[in-house]
């Protein structure tokens, strides 16, 4: 496969046209909007946190296929999981879209096919923008950027 | 610029052939460059006139009486000397220079504004200035109290007809608006604006960029009172560009910078300026850079800026014509005149993705908002794929990038 076409996945590609979980979230307790100034994507992150479980989360936005897969993946993956699983599982996934080991103690599934971010440096930050995203609500901050 | 015919005598090919850079490749392909609006490339003249400043005549200017501070001083001073020939300039001490455009501005933001704008004055930008004649005057509008006001864009790019008289009235202190757009590639009507400013009294700035590569250009004739220009964007070094401004504002202008080679005199009671174009060149300048510049311009000039002008058009006209065939293909910015610049968008592909899926074919564009920020506002868009154009340009770069677009398409549109 063509260092191309393994940025460009399939999979990627069909996230990017049809994000999953895209759109406003009622009932969301946390938000955070994230902001890449070099390429202008743009994303809001909405999670609904019931104790310590993320019951929903959704995002609204826009921005190049890379990064609308990663937010329109990261939402599938982490609806219905514990807070607990998004820092190892952030980490990991930016291991590998840095071209670095992911940790085997994390299972990545799906989101291991970012791992043709690896060689291309430039778009590293398409990929983790909605990662910064997410943690920056989770955290309580209301802005995230690439930064 | 010009509309004239391509005259037969003008030779893309030796041109390209003097740019060592574009005969190299880019992930196993041949380098199509395209990212002029950028920064362009430098010929081999250029290259050789640092080498020999450093291996011949390095030393500081206007400082010693030896040999090679004479030397370099005369070698800086003709580069000054170059500028001026470009610009259209007789009196040479009218030429300053600078780090590049974004310092030419600054710098007139900074001594001009400051010493002449006051609360309730009106400094008229246009909607497509690059950020570089925006964030100044903001600057210096919150230090004075002075008002921005914006002359619209419409929607092929050109500035809304009729909008500038209405907006330039009796508060308009100045004027500050690109010859040619960097985003949209729009040539805006510098003499008619110049001439509605003008009327009020007003000080008009020229952002000349973009233009200063595509255009035979005459300061006076436009109507401009400074006009700015980088080195990097007309084959010459980064680092170095210049100002024009017309000698009796700028002999009224305060010093921006202080420092060595502006005075005429110190004390710790009281400084003497230094006599124009000194009194704006605080400090060691970027000499080699200046000394790149004249080889550029020359060489420039040599190559004949309407020639390459037409080439550059006869280019951008092709490449309009196949961008646009291709399906879901939308240019930004299709006003009747323009330079250099095919700006577009294209359904379903983000310009990033464009941008990846180009460069691994080896074409280089720019994706982004271009520092242009309130452009793609008014267009209702994140950002624009734009392919620019350069004298040693060819068709074959024109086809190369629409092959790796036709690829886009595919892939984006299944
Ligand atoms: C229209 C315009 N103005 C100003 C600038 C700033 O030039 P520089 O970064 O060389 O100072 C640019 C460069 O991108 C430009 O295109």
């Amino acid at each position: 496969m063509s260092e191309l076409m393994e940025l460009y996945q399939e999979v990627i590609l069909d996230h990017g046209r049809r994000p999953r979980n895209f759109g406003p979230l009622e009932g969301a307790t946390h938000h955070a909007r994230g902001y890449n100034p070099l390429c202008g994507d743009n994303f809001t992150m909405h999670i609904a946190l019931d104790g310590d479980t993320i019951s929903d989360v959704r995002f609204e936005g826009e921005g190049c296929a890379i990064s609308t897969a990663s937010a329109s993946l990261l939402t599938e993956r982490l609806k219905g999981a514990h807070v607990d699983v998004v820092e190892p599982l952030f980490t990991a996934v930016h291991e590998l879209v840095t071209g670095g080991e992911p940790s085997e103690d994390v299972e990545l599934d799906k989101l291991e096919i970012f791992v043709g971010v690896g060689n291309f440096p430039m778009r590293v930050k398409c990929a983790t923008l909605p990662w910064h995203t997410l943690r920056a609500a989770l955290k309580g901050d209301e802005e995230a950027t690439t930064e | 610029m010009s509309t004239a015919e391509v005259p037969m005598a003008f030779n893309a090919e030796a041109v390209r052939a003097q740019f060592p850079i574009l005969s190299r490749e880019v992930h196993g392909k041949p380098l199509v460059y395209l990212d002029n609006a950028a920064s362009t490339q430098k010929p081999q003249v250029v290259i050789d006139a640092l080498d020999d400043y450093y291996s011949r005549l390095n030393a500081n200017v206007h400082r010693g009486v030896h040999r090679l501070s004479q030397e370099a001083t005369d070698a800086y001073e003709a580069g000054r000397k170059s500028v001026a020939r470009l610009l259209g300039v007789d009196d040479d001490r009218q030429v300053l220079f600078t780090r590049g455009t974004t310092e030419a501005l600054n710098l007139v933001a900074f001594s001009w504004g400051l010493a002449n704008l006051g609360k309730g004055d009106e400094i008229v930008l246009s909607g497509m200035e690059h950020h570089s004649n925006i964030v100044p005057w903001q600057l210096v509008a919150q230090r004075t109290g002075a008002v921005i006001r914006v002359i619209p864009i419409g929607d092929d790019g050109a500035l809304v007809p009729g909008a500038a008289a209405e907006i330039i009235g009796p508060r308009t202190k100045l004027l500050a608006v690109t010859h040619v757009s960097n985003a949209l590639g729009t040539i805006n009507p510098v003499r008619e604006l110049a001439d509605l400013a003008h009327a009020q009294g007003a000080v008009v700035v020229v952002d000349g960029a973009q233009a200063a590569p595509h255009a035979s250009i005459d300061v006076a004739a436009l109507g401009a009172d400074f006009y700015a220009l980088s080195g990097h964007k007309v084959y010459a070094p980064t680092g170095i560009g210049a100002l024009y401004g017309r000698a009796e504002l700028l002999e009224a202008m305060p010093p921006w910078q202080g420092g060595g080679e502006m005075i005429r005199s110190v004390s710790f009671e009281k400084s003497t300026y230094a006599p124009i174009p000194a009194k704006f060149e605080a400090g060691t300048p970027h000499i080699a850079g200046a000394v790149g510049l004249g080889t550029a311009i020359d060489w420039l000039l040599d190559l004949g800026v309407d020639a390459v002008a037409a080439h550059e058009d006869a280019l951008l006209r092709y490449a309009t014509e196949q961008l646009t065939a291709l399906p879901g293909l939308r240019m930004i910015g299709t006003a009747p005149h323009k330079a250099g610049v095919a700006s577009f968008v294209v359904d379903g592909a983000h310009p990033h993705d464009i941008g990846t899926f180009l460069d691994m074919a080896g074409v280089a564009i720019r994706t982004g908002h271009h520092c242009a920020q309130p452009v793609m506002t008014r267009f209702g868009i994140p950002a624009t794929a734009r392919a620019s154009f350069a004298a040693y340009n060819t068709r074959a770069d024109v086809d190369a990038l629409i092959k790796a677009l036709a690829r886009v398409i595919e892939v984006f549109s299944r």
